[in-house]
Parts: C-alpha cells; structure tokens; sequence
C-alpha cells in the first residue's frame, strides 16, 4: 500500500513504512523492563502519530486482545497508517534488535555454562528476576482489593495453574466465562 | 519441517491466542510444555532462559525466541517467533477495523474487567513458578525478596535491580 493510494483526506503526513521501522526499532533497543512509558514518549512526543488521548485508545485494544501489549501496539500502529505492509515493518523493527540481543545472551549462557563464576552470577540474575516477577504480580492484584468474587477466581486459576499445573487453555474455558458471569452481576 | 519444530509451532500458536492480560500470564504453560510435556530443558534452564529474556531489551516476552533457540536452534527460534507474534498480530490488525465499532459497548467492558482476576491469578502463577525455578539456595532467595520488596516499594528501574542481583550472585557466597 503506497502514499499514492490513499484517500486525499487522510493524515498529511501519514508515517512511511520506514519511519515505523525506525521507530520501533529505536524503541525495541531502549526498552528496558516495561516498554510502555516508552513507547507512549516515542509516539506520542517524539514523532507525533498519535495524540495523548488517540494512544490510549488504541492501547485499550491493545490491551483488550492476547498478546504484549507493545507488541499489538506496534502492528496497530502500522497497520493504521500503512496497512499489512506498515504493520510488518514496525513488527520486524520493534523485534528485530532484542531478538539478536537475546540469543546472544543465550549463546554466552551456553558456552560458559560450565564456568562456576558465570553460574554463580545468572543464579543471581534469575533470582533477581524472579523478584521483579513478584513484585509484578503484587501490583497487579492490588487493584481487587474488595472484589471478592475477583478475588476467588483469581485464587481459583492460581491453584489449578501452579498448584495442580493444569494446562491453560481447559482452565481458561471453564474460568474466564465464569468470572465474566460474575463481573457482569457485579456491575449490574 | 521436524517433529520438535511442529510441536513448537503448535505450542506457541495456542500460547499466542491464550495471552490475555499481557505476555508473563503465559509463562507457567510454557514452563508446562517445555520442561515437563516435552522435556526439552530443566526447571533451572526455563529460569535462567527467563532471566536472561528479562536482561536483554525489547518486548517482555523475548524468551519465546530464546526457548526456541534452546530447543531447535536458529531454526527453532524462527518458528517460535513467528508462531508466538503471528497470530496475535494477525487478530489486531483484524480487530482495528471492528474496535471502533465495539469499544463503547457495555459487554466490552464487562469481558475486559472480567478477565482481570484471570490475569491477577496467572500473574500469581508465574511468579510463583518462576521463583521456584530459580530459588535454591538461601542467598538467592534473599536476592528475590529483596528486589520484590524494593522495586514493591520504590521506582527504582528494574536493570538496577537484576544488576544487583547479578553481582551479588558472582560473589558466590551462599552457593555450592
């Protein structure tokens, strides 16, 4: 999908298919731990796609389907403004560079595998992450203080996933429809 | 296409479409498929592969390619890619066209909010499982509930964090 084809009302200066590369690119290589300030900055501030309030917008989407949130964000984005096309290329920019890091730091794991210092000091990284995953997953469940019927499902897919290690999918089907049952009466 | 490779394919294909809530929510099926349905790594590989996913930049789910690479190699790591990033990616772009029609609509809301506990108990579930994974020794269950307390407590930024950690891991004290 080129400029040339699209409708002469649309954004003046729609971002080309590069520009989104670059973009995300920029952002798959600074994002540390929590993409989503930054990729709110990169957007919103640093190149003017999106207003505040069309950002949020489209994050609620995001937020709304499976998968990372700034990697639906990212084929969104794209696809808003430069079709299948536009979303490949911010795709391929937001994954391209951690993609590469990662599997370098898998390779230096690998090899030194053997190395008692190296073992000592990813034993001390897992754990470290292993904290943030915890202090994670307290923040998101402060928000169902009170929600008692939220509170029970929650416990309830807890227990089958990491006490009885059920697989996903059979617990989501029976779990999801019955804590919608229960936040519709909620809200009712 | 090898066997290995079609079993990752069909793993992080359901995993892509079961992500509500974020990418961490489905790390406890993906440590089920791969350490104890396929037997492809150890408790402790899953951990470390997650930490190291957690040092790099990017995405928050960049130990999908890592498992893959583990697992099968380049090779491996394509097809994880792909099948983790596809199909989700696939659906958004779909849904950007119906969003407008359906985000003000009552029931949007009501799924929205009603997968939240869902996503709180999952959120639970990885932690729990991750540091299980990765907490064996009392040293390092020390570096856990430290970063958890700080970065609960504080904004300090999360590489900080796994620094510490690291360096406090090389001194090696508290560990065979």
């Amino acid at each position: 999908m080129s400029a040339a084809h699209r409708p002469p009302d649309a954004d003046p200066s729609p971002p080309t298919c590069w520009a989104l590369f670059t973009g995300f690119l920029w952002l798959g290589m600074s994002a540390f731990g929590g993409a989503l300030p930054l990729a709110r900055h990169m957007v919103v501030e640093k190149n003017g796609w999106l207003s505040s309030e069309g950002f949020t917008e489209l994050l609620g989407l995001c937020q709304f389907l499976p998968g990372g949130n700034i990697i639906n964000m990212s084929v969104a984005l794209g696809m808003k403004f430069r079709g299948p096309r536009g979303a490949f290329a911010a795709l391929m920019g937001l994954i391209a560079a951690p993609s590469l890091i990662v599997i370098s730091l898998g390779v230096v794991y690998q090899r030194y595998a053997d190395d008692p210092r190296i073992q000592h000091l990813f034993a001390g990284l897992a754990a470290a992450a292993a904290g943030l995953l915890i202090s994670m997953a307290v923040k998101i469940a402060l928000p169902l203080r009170g929600n008692w019927a939220g509170i029970a499902v929650a416990l309830a897919c807890f227990v089958c996933i990491a006490v009885l290690r059920l697989p996903l999918l059979p617990t989501m089907l029976v779990l999801t429809p019955l804590s919608i049952l229960l936040t519709w009466r909620r809200m009712r | 296409m090898s066997a290995v490779l079609i079993s990752l394919l069909v793993i992080f294909t359901q995993l892509s479409l079961l992500a509500f809530g974020g990418g961490n929510t489905i790390l406890p099926e993906m440590q089920r498929q791969v350490v104890e349905v396929h037997q492809w790594m150890s408790n402790a590989d899953f951990g470390a592969l997650f930490a190291l996913s957690q040092a790099a930049p990017g995405p928050n789910l960049m130990i999908v390619t890592l498992v893959g690479w583990h697992v099968a190699g380049w090779q491996g790591a394509l097809v994880t890619s792909i099948a983790k990033f596809g199909p989700s990616s696939l659906l958004t772009a779909v849904a950007l066209g119906l969003w407008e029609r359906f985000k003000d609509k009552p029931w949007r809301r009501v799924v929205q909010a009603g997968i939240f506990p869902m996503t709180a108990g999952l959120m639970a579930a990885s932690a729990a499982l991750i540091t299980e994974a990765s907490v064996h020794s009392w040293v390092l269950g020390a570096i856990a509930a430290l970063v958890a307390l700080v970065t609960s407590l504080s904004r300090v930024h999360p590489l900080w964090m796994l620094l510490v950690g690291a360096l406090i891991g090389l001194t090696g004290i508290g560990q065979p």
